[in-house]
């Protein structure tokens, strides 16, 4: 048990509005370490709203939800916000990058909100990442300069920075074409063969999934195989 | 969040919307420097109105009063305390209008703390002979120092040297228009008879001009020691001993302890002139009205700004909730950027209002009233200066407060899911 990041144990989740309707039920599953898994269903089964209740942004739900052994139900707003910028990496379909600042600023900014290396080392640390994704040459850019796919290694590089215990994306190649969403896929390989990187990747592409290590598939916001 | 950052994010955020922040910086601007204006131009006015009176008015009068005795002789008896004693067609007893010890009580006077000066003052009338007509007129005995130091006297007096009066003996000092009266001119002698009937000569050294017209038409000054000559009386004889206090708001406590302790009558200022407070009063209530109501409407226009921001901003703040950013941080950003707004806009606001305040110094003013005033009054008094700037910021911090709360609140999930 020791090597587990993550735990969901039950979690269900119903929404209210307009009327109560219960999108997620008593889903079961955990994540170890260097496991690159992904998460597939048909539109609507409640995929994005289990990332959402994964990645800490979303609180109103049943159930428990461990990371790194830790309970998050009883954790305030701003220990969450601590839980998100440490552990966890998202990355959004959309690239959702801040274009007020550089993309090297963009990749930056958590770990400054982290504040345990200093803003030199923090700087280099950027480089190095958007060298992994092979996207140093645009860090001065800002990122309304870039093409999608270059912004969305923006945002990998971004959620990479503090090192975070998992990273987990919505349909992050849902708005590529082909040949990007092949890089997008070959830079998570490569992050799970050399840097023992664990994923959690929701995808509506099925040769996509294939290629991972496990596929939970959802049906009705319930596990049906993993 | 460490505060490099904080500065870092809002900068970033303010620079990207500069005109529109700019905008909203110009406005608490103008409002501050309209502030600053308005407040130190209706201070200069209120101080020089207020100075056409307090300047020349002690804070506490010695003096003693022909008035009847406070307790008649009957209510002193035995036999009668326990009755209602009706006594009819009381008269004022004599009493001496000399200030009993007055030097003792001088210097007295002069060790209290409170007090920041004293001087000794004889009133007495006289009749100026001019020809064959004789002119109603009061000699103020004053010591030229002490007068000129606590009153401003000197400022007063607008033809001739005022220290004169001092160092030519019998000379007099002529209200400008009793002199016009007279036709009198400087080097002049002109004849008074006292009222106890004597004859004197004294040289015209001065004129003097209060700016209130009938003041200058009956007073006059001499010196102390004229003064006594006149009455004939001695170099002890004092009928008015002036006080000047270093907190005005002190009077009327001190004039009733005085009254104990010097058994003479002791009027304050406040009593004197309960009317002029009002004035005063109210044109500074008007400015403040003014001042806020402006730094009001600019406070909405950074409201706008700030949830105009947010509007536009809502997408960065969800990721940067998304990334570790708490509520708190957010809220800090966009109250930072505010606050921001506010001291900058602010801070131009008083270095303006300072600007507005110099022309208006130099625009010229001048009346017959007030001879030593030659352009509109201003008054720079700090204190204006520390309300504008502690205005501004706080008119922007409650203008920010609402939208940074509301920016702290946004859901990520919410602004995620809607894209
Ligand atoms: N705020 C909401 N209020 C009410 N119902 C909602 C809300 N958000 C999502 N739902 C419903 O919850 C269900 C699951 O939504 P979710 O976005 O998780 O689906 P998904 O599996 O990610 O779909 P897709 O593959 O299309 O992204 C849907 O039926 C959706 O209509
Ligand atoms: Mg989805």
């Amino acid at each position: 048990m020791g090597n587990k990041l993550l735990e969901a144990k039950n979690i269900s989740k119903s929404f209210h509005d307009p009327i109560t309707v219960q999108v997620l039920k008593e889903i079961t599953f955990d994540i170890s370490k260097g496991e690159f898994i992904s998460v597939i269903g048909k539109s609507g089964c409640g995929k994005s709203t289990l990332l959402y209740i994964l990645s800490t942004m979303d609180t109103d739900f049943e159930g428990e939800l461990l990371i790194d052994g830790e309970s998050m139900k009883q954790k305030k707003e701003v220990e969450l916000s601590v839980v998100r910028n440490e552990k966890i990496g998202f990355v959004f379909q959309f690239h959702y990058l801040l274009n007020e600042f550089s993309v090297l600023e963009n990749v930056m900014l958590p770990g400054l909100k982290l504040n345990k290396l200093s803003e030199k080392e923090i700087e280099h640390k950027a480089y190095e990442k958007l060298k992994i994704l092979g996207i140093e040459a645009e860090a001065l850019k800002r990122p309304n300069q870039l093409s999608g796919g270059q912004k969305q290694r923006v945002a990998i590089a971004r959620a990479l920075i503090n090192e975070p215990l998992i990273i987990m994306g919505d349909e992050p190649t849902g708005n590529l074409d082909k040949k990007n969403s092949d890089v997008v896929f070959e830079i998570f390989q490569e992050l799970v063969a050399v840097y023992n990187q664990s994923l959690l990747i929701v995808t509506h592409d099925n040769e996509f999934a294939k290629r991972t290590h496990r596929i939970i598939e959802m049906e009705d916001g319930r596990i049906i195989k993993m | 969040m460490t505060k490099k950052l904080l500065i870092k994010i809002s900068k970033a955020l303010l620079l990207a919307r500069w005109k529109q922040t700019l905008v909203a910086a110009i406005g608490v601007t103008f409002s501050i420097a309209m502030f600053i204006s308005l407040l130190g131009f209706m201070g200069g006015l209120n101080n020089l109105l207020d100075g056409l009176m307090l300047n020349r008015t002690a804070h506490i009068r010695l003096y003693n009063d022909i008035e009847p005795s406070a307790k008649q002789p009957v209510e002193l008896s035995e036999h009668f305390k326990h009755h209602y004693n009706f006594v009819s067609s009381v008269k004022p007893k004599k009493e001496q209008l000399n200030i009993y010890n007055s030097a003792a009580i001088m210097r007295n006077l002069k060790k209290d703390e409170r007090v920041k000066g004293v001087a000794p003052k004889i009133n007495t009338q006289v009749f100026f002979n001019v020809g064959v007509v004789d002119l109603n007129g009061m000699i103020s005995g004053i010591d030229v120092d002490e007068e000129s130091e606590l009153f401003l006297f000197k400022d007063y007096v607008v033809k001739g040297n005022y220290h004169d009066l001092k160092t030519i003996p019998n000379s007099i000092i002529l209200g400008k228009g009793a002199a016009d009266k007279m036709l009198a001119q400087l080097g002049d002698n002109i004849t008074l008879t006292t009222t106890q009937g004597n004859q004197f000569q004294l040289k015209v050294v001065g004129f003097y001009q209060s700016g209130i017209q009938e003041l200058d038409k009956v007073q006059s000054y001499a010196s102390i020691a004229t003064a006594q000559k006149l009455l004939g009386e001695s170099d002890l004889y004092i009928t008015d001993i002036q006080i000047k206090l270093k907190d005005m708001n002190l009077a009327p406590a001190m004039a009733r302890e005085f009254r104990r302790l010097y058994k003479t009558e002791a009027m304050d200022i406040q009593t004197a002139n309960a009317q002029f407070e009002t004035g005063s009063f109210v044109r500074t209530l008007i400015s403040y009205a003014v001042g806020i109501t402006l730094l009001i409407v600019a406070g909405f226009g950074i409201y706008n700004i700030l949830n105009m921001m947010i509007y536009e901003k809502i997408d960065s703040i969800a990721i940067l909730k998304a990334t570790g950013f708490s509520g708190k941080d957010v809220n800090k950003i966009f109250t930072s950027i505010a606050l921001s707004i506010g001291a900058f806009g602010g801070l131009l606001g008083l270095i303006f209002g300072l600007v507005f305040s110099l022309l208006i110094d130099l625009i010229p003013f001048n009346t017959a009233s007030l001879p030593t005033v030659t352009t509109y009054p201003v008054d720079y008094n700090l204190y204006y200066y520390i309300i504008g700037a502690v205005f501004s910021v706080a008119t922007t911090y409650l203008a920010g407060y609402f939208p940074s709360r509301k920016a702290a609140t946004v859901d990520p999930v919410v602004i995620i899911r809607g894209k």
